[in-house]
């Protein structure tokens, strides 16, 4: 369910459109922001809030990927593997994250810190090669940059 | 040329900063003039879409129907999602406000009153930013009703997208607007009669935009002056790949790519030659590293060269590069971003992937070439949106300015398979 308070945003960002189903993806922003991820009840509670039909969430919500669909780590690592970081070694970043942390891509670490995954162009081909974790975008990396990175994460 | 998309000007993106050096002014003077003379004053500055189709923006505007009950939009477009394209979030970071003034006039142009900035969801940390500026602008009365007591209203809004290639394309984008699956509409009817909800809308790229203050502020007939005759005003650059300073540049339209890549990006790592260059993002045509002489970075000169400017997203290959690796790459980006919903490009840029495979790992046999080609073929010009000619235009020129790589790929006789037939099920 959402707070009251969250309720009082979505009525407030409903205004801004002509039909409540603009915001699907910010309610579902807001679900996911508190619990890591969009589990059925927080389709549910996004359908319900909005009054539109279930169906049609879950539709929406697996066309997007940044939703995730399953729990996932506290920090999700998103390294880009796309052509401008791959042309600067964004191959060695990855492999030097799957020998740290111990996983393939797609997988969490067992005490569910980090999860790995690759990503798609992430609009940061000037810094290459790079990794999002969160909001945040690190640039420029190598190795003992990727290593700085991970021991500053709590 | 002075930068004026990007001005080297300490803390722009605060609005005091930006008022002291003249910023809003614009907006004042759109005001004082009629709609209609904003946009003739668009159309003569010669301003195309910086989007990647290269569209005359002022033309695009006057498509928005004068007369009509229903109220119309503007969704500026800041997607971005181009491999090899960054450009759009250095305004967000860097000149935000140039970008809202540019939203304002345009939306006076056209008669607009509420605007929609689609911003992609992994900017996240961008649209926090572009969010306080559209505050800062609402506080001081540029955003909002009775707009400096000219009676005009505009409400801006920011939506985050949440990780979708297609949604770049102007129908998806609507239809994610709209909080549907992200689906390419069927044009026509085009967005000017049919768009958002039905109604009158108009789509524009983020730096297109903010082009619009500059054109204001110069006067269409000195902007027309700047850079390519027939594509002019200032452009970013982005360069990635092989460079020594790769990064997005501000230029007039027109400057020979070999000087963006040796005076801009401070050349070639490692000294090396160039053996390819992706001169738009990702689904622009490639083209060879010695044929890069005399081609200029604007709608004609790429054109000529068999390319196209699109994002301006430069991506340079040195002669080291395994460029089967990279087509193969480029092409898993977009099976990956096929919306599926046409059948040529949900099944075709999977088949071509698969068979693409097979010349990474020496698998390939020499009909394959033809047969990749052949599935780019199918694809280009037979699907709803422009996604599948993006997938199908690599490959192509992959294969017409690159042969030999192919062709060094393919398995020795002995160890070839037998042809087969490509399943369905890649």
């Amino acid at each position: 369910m959402f707070s009251e308070q969250q309720v009082k945003r979505i009525e407030e960002l409903k205004a801004h459109y002509q039909h409540p189903k603009s915001v699907i993806l910010e309610a579902l922003w807001m679900w996911q922001d508190e619990h890591g991820w969009v589990s059925e009840e927080g389709m549910k509670a996004v359908a319900e809030v909005l009054g539109v039909p279930y169906h049609h969430v879950y539709g929406v919500v697996t066309f997007y990927t940044m939703y995730n669909r399953a729990p996932v780590g506290k920090h999700k690592i998103e390294v880009c593997t796309n052509i401008s970081c791959m042309l600067r070694g964004s191959d060695r970043v990855l492999e030097h994250l799957q020998k740290r942390l111990h996983v393939k891509t797609g997988e969490t670490t067992p005490d569910k810190k980090f999860t790995l995954v690759e990503a798609e162009c992430l609009g940061s081909c000037g810094t290459a090669p790079m990794m999002q974790i969160g909001d945040a975008y690190h640039e420029n990396l190598d190795e003992a940059k990727v290593d700085k990175i991970l021991s500053e994460l709590k | 040329m002075e930068p004026l998309l990007l001005p080297h000007i300490h803390n722009y993106h605060k609005i005091d900063v930006y008022e002291s050096r003249g910023g809003y002014q614009m907006l004042r003077k759109a005001l004082s003039m009629k709609p209609d003379e904003v946009t003739d004053e668009v159309k003569k500055s010669g301003l195309r879409g910086r989007g990647g189709a290269c569209f005359p923006t002022g033309l695009k505007w006057s498509f928005m129907p004068k007369q009509t009950d229903k109220p119309k939009y503007l969704c500026v477009n800041g997607d971005e999602s181009e491999p090899g394209t960054f450009k759009d979030r250095q305004i967000f970071e860097y000149n935000p406000h140039l970008l809202i003034e540019g939203i304002l006039i345009a939306s006076y142009a056209m008669g607009v009153h509420t605007a929609y900035l689609y911003v992609r969801g992994e900017y996240n940390h961008w649209i926090k930013l572009v969010q306080k500026a559209v505050d800062d602008a609402v506080a001081k009365g540029y955003l909002g009703q009775n707009i400096l007591g000219s009676g005009f209203t505009l409400n801006l809004y920011l939506h985050r997208g949440a990780g979708a290639y297609i949604c770049g394309e102007e129908s998806s984008l609507m239809n994610s607007l709209e909080g549907e699956r992200g689906y390419p509409r069927v044009k026509p009817p085009f967005p000017a009669q049919f768009g958002l909800w039905g109604c009158p809308t108009t789509i524009n790229n983020v730096e297109t935009i903010a082009n619009v203050p500059i054109i204001l502020q110069m006067g269409a007939e000195a902007y027309s002056k700047i850079g390519a005759p027939k594509h002019p005003g200032p452009i970013l650059v982005g360069v990635s790949g092989h460079v020594n300073k790769p990064g997005v540049y501000e230029m007039p339209t027109g400057v020979p790519l070999t000087e963006i890549i040796e005076k801009y990006a401070g050349g070639v790592t490692g000294g090396k030659t160039i053996k390819a260059v992706i001169p738009g993002g990702s689904s622009t045509m490639v083209l060879r590293g010695e044929a890069l002489a005399g081609v200029t970075m604007d709608f004609e000169g790429l054109k000529a060269a068999g390319s196209s400017v699109g994002t301006a997203g430069l991506i340079v290959m040195d002669d080291e590069t395994d460029l089967i690796r990279v087509i193969t790459r480029i092409t898993a980006f977009y099976h990956h971003e096929s919306c599926g919903q046409c059948t040529p490009c949900r099944e075709g840029t999977g088949w071509m992937h698969k068979l693409l495979k097979r010349f990474e790992t020496y698998e390939a046999t020499a009909e394959d070439i033809d047969l990749l080609l052949d599935v780019a073929n199918n694809i280009e010009g037979n699907t709803v949106c422009a996604l599948g000619d993006a997938a199908a235009w690599p490959v192509q020129s992959f294969i017409r300015q690159f042969r030999e790589e192919f062709e060094k790929r393919v398995a020795p006789r002995s160890a070839a398979r037998e042809p087969e037939t490509l399943s369905a099920t890649a």
